[in-house]
């Protein structure tokens, strides 16, 4: 297995390339455009489609119509791109359709910066279009999760017929890594027995989405609110780094689970103990991950924002342990001493930095 | 005993839901015939808009996809694109391919996109209730144009295939309307030629129509085709507006 320096961008369309991916609808923007780029030089090559929209809003609906015939196929953006695609994806929910969604974050709101940020964050997990849906959400660290997550992102698409996200940001997408190109892995997919392509030799198939009496609406309704309680039962992810004895744990996802490892790489130097839990799956987020806090006496949640995901630990933790957060903003990142200083600050302990 | 007329092949067995004298149902028909006529309704995919049409899903005997308002022609490309032996058509409103959906329908003919779009031009938005549209004649009152729409304030309407017909990937466009026998034998002989186009392999194909809404127009459905053609032929330009040379080899 051959192991390359790439960007992470670039990671992102091998994995796509290489997990089967047939066609790929993208308008460029910074930080992400590595990503329609490479695509566009190296997709056709492998038998594929990249065609570049007139706007986000055309990529994303182009990917609806390419889903609706069951082919595996992608968009990527970055945060303003993002938010156009948003009316795309609460209809690619409705309907169901597999698609894998990269979002390489930049700051905001508005037109904002280029550095990395985790300001989408609310964006991403809570639904940004209209209607009250979920979809999954991927949160790599490295160049090598990048790759990974963005092939097994497909299979969970087709699995669970619904929208995947890859939630990478500014800093991941440009940064160079090594980076194993590993095989597909084999999985057993559900028949897309509900794909367009005509209707030659069986009944007449239609992807809809509307629903205009209310009781079909609740049903419609009830249907994905079965299907998102089972994703939250089988999906959860995270990485737990040193968190068996920790007496304090740091919570971070992307570019802040990595910072903060090597926060607690110094403090277990300096016999504080410390750990991380790392949530990999954004949405479903995991809760499981803080299921047993005995010894816990405080946590310490690290983001690129005023304070999303602090929410979701904190419905977590349920008041089990105070619950704290620290935070850059506008592309700004904390250094580890940066988050152990917070951490002796918050729970009054005596940490060298 | 010999049957001598029925409901097109192309079309299911549901009754149809527009309002009693909308000519939606005149054009759907038409459709109907060419995909049985053409012999392809097993390989076609519709993609229905948001408006009256937006039900058209049920109606058409083909494989069908619900798009978001406007978008049609976008999740038409991606279709196209995912199958391009596929035949693949749009059937959109004024409102849906004029307003919301502009820039898709300029970018799907800038693309020479192999699709066939149909855009059914009644003057308004008729499913909420017949606001303003981009194709509101001048004068026209409507619920957002109540004193008449003043192109001096909020521009004169939009020709659509016109505007279409200016762009290289347009092989094929047509204005026609369904207010007579006689027109409406001109529109289906230009729906089937979109196909064909599609068929083809040529390039992008629109058919824009003429259609009423006396729902909306507060008119009877004869007055409608009156309304229709009094007030909206004069205004668009009408007949096969663009016929690309390899068109007219076909
Ligand atoms: C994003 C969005 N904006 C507005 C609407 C409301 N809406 C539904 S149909 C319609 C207009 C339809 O008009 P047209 O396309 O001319 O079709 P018609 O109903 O006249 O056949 C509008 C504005 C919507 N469904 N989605
Ligand atoms: S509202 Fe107008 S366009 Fe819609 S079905 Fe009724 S008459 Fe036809």
């Amino acid at each position: 297995m051959s192991k390359e320096l790439m960007k992470g961008n670039e990671a992102i369309g091998e994995a796509a390339i290489r997990a089967g991916c047939k066609l790929f609808f993208g308008y460029p923007i910074t930080p992400s455009t590595e990503i329609v780029e490479y695509l566009s030089k190296h997709l056709p090559k492998a038998g594929g489609t990249l065609l570049q929209g007139e706007d986000e809003v055309a990529s994303i609906n182009m990917c609806y119509g390419a889903a609706s015939t069951g082919a595996r196929v992608m968009t990527a953006s970055s945060s303003p791109g993002f938010s156009l695609k948003q009316e795309g994806m609460s209809y690619l929910a409705a309907t169901e359709l597999p698609v894998v969604v990269v979002n390489v974050t930049r700051t905001g709101p508005g037109l904002g910066g280029l550095g990395p940020t985790q300001a989408d964050y609310f964006q991403c997990t809570k639904g940004g279009g209209h209607g009250g849906y979920r979809q999954i959400v991927l949160a790599p660290s490295k160049g090598q999760e990048l790759y990974d997550f963005t092939m097994e992102a497909f299979d969970l698409a087709d699995k669970y017929r619904t929208p995947v996200v890859i939630l990478s940001d500014g800093f991941l997408g440009q940064m160079m890594e090594p980076v194993e190109l590993k095989k597909r892995p084999k999985a057993e997919l559900p028949a897309k027995d509900w794909a367009v392509g005509g209707c030659k030799g069986r009944a007449k198939r239609k992807v809809a989405n509307y629903a205009l009496t209310n009781e079909i609406g609740e049903a419609n309704n009830l249907h994905l609110e079965a299907k998102y309680a089972e994703m939250k039962d089988s999906l959860q992810r995270w990485e737990a780094f040193q968190a068996e004895d920790a007496e304090y744990l740091i919570v971070g996802y992307g570019t802040c689970g990595r910072i903060a490892k090597s926060a607690v790489l110094k403090a277990r130097k300096q016999g504080l103990k410390v750990g991380l839990i790392r949530p990999i799956t954004l949405w479903p987020f995991p809760e499981e991950a803080f299921a047993n806090l005995d010894g816990v006496k405080g946590i310490l949640t690290v983001e690129l924002n005023f304070g999303q995901m602090v929410e979701d630990v904190k419905l977590a933790v349920e008041c089990r342990a105070p619950v704290y957060l620290h935070n850059r903003l506008g592309g700004m990142l904390p250094s580890e001493n940066e988050i152990l200083r917070k951490l002796g600050q918050v729970f009054d302990l005596a940490v060298e930095v | 005993m010999q049957r001598v007329f029925g409901r097109p092949k192309g079309l299911t067995e549901l009754p149809f839901h527009y309002c009693p004298g909308c000519t939606h149902g005149v054009i759907h028909r038409l459709i109907g015939e060419v995909l049985e006529e053409l012999d392809i309704i097993g390989d076609t995919i519709g993609v229905a808009p948001v408006g009256c049409a937006g039900f058209s899903l049920d109606f058409f005997a083909c494989d069908f996809v619900g798009a978001a308002h406007g978008r049609a022609q976008a999740v038409a490309t991606g279709i196209k694109r995912a199958l391009p032996d596929k035949l693949v058509f749009t059937y959109q409103g004024d409102g849906d391919i004029a307003a919301i959906g502009t820039a898709h329908a300029i970018h799907v003919a800038a693309r020479g996109e192999k699709i066939t779009s149909i855009m059914v031009n009644n003057a308004v938005f008729g499913m909420t209730g017949g606001q303003m549209a981009p194709t509101t004649i001048g004068g026209q009152i409507t619920t957002t144009s109540p004193y008449g729409r003043d192109c001096s304030l909020v521009g004169a309407p939009i020709d659509m295939p016109k505007t279409v017909a200016t762009l290289n990937g347009a092989v094929y466009v047509a204005a026609c309307s369904v207010d007579t026998p006689k027109n409406i034998m001109e529109t289906k002989k230009c729906l089937k030629k979109a196909f064909q186009v599609q068929q083809a392999g040529l390039g992008y194909a629109l058919v824009s129509i003429l259609s009423t809404c006396p729902t909306n127009w507060g008119l009877s459905p004869a007055d409608s085709l009156k309304w229709l053609r009094e007030n909206m032929m004069p205004v668009y330009e009408m007949g096969e507006l663009k016929v690309a040379e390899e068109v007219k080899a076909l």
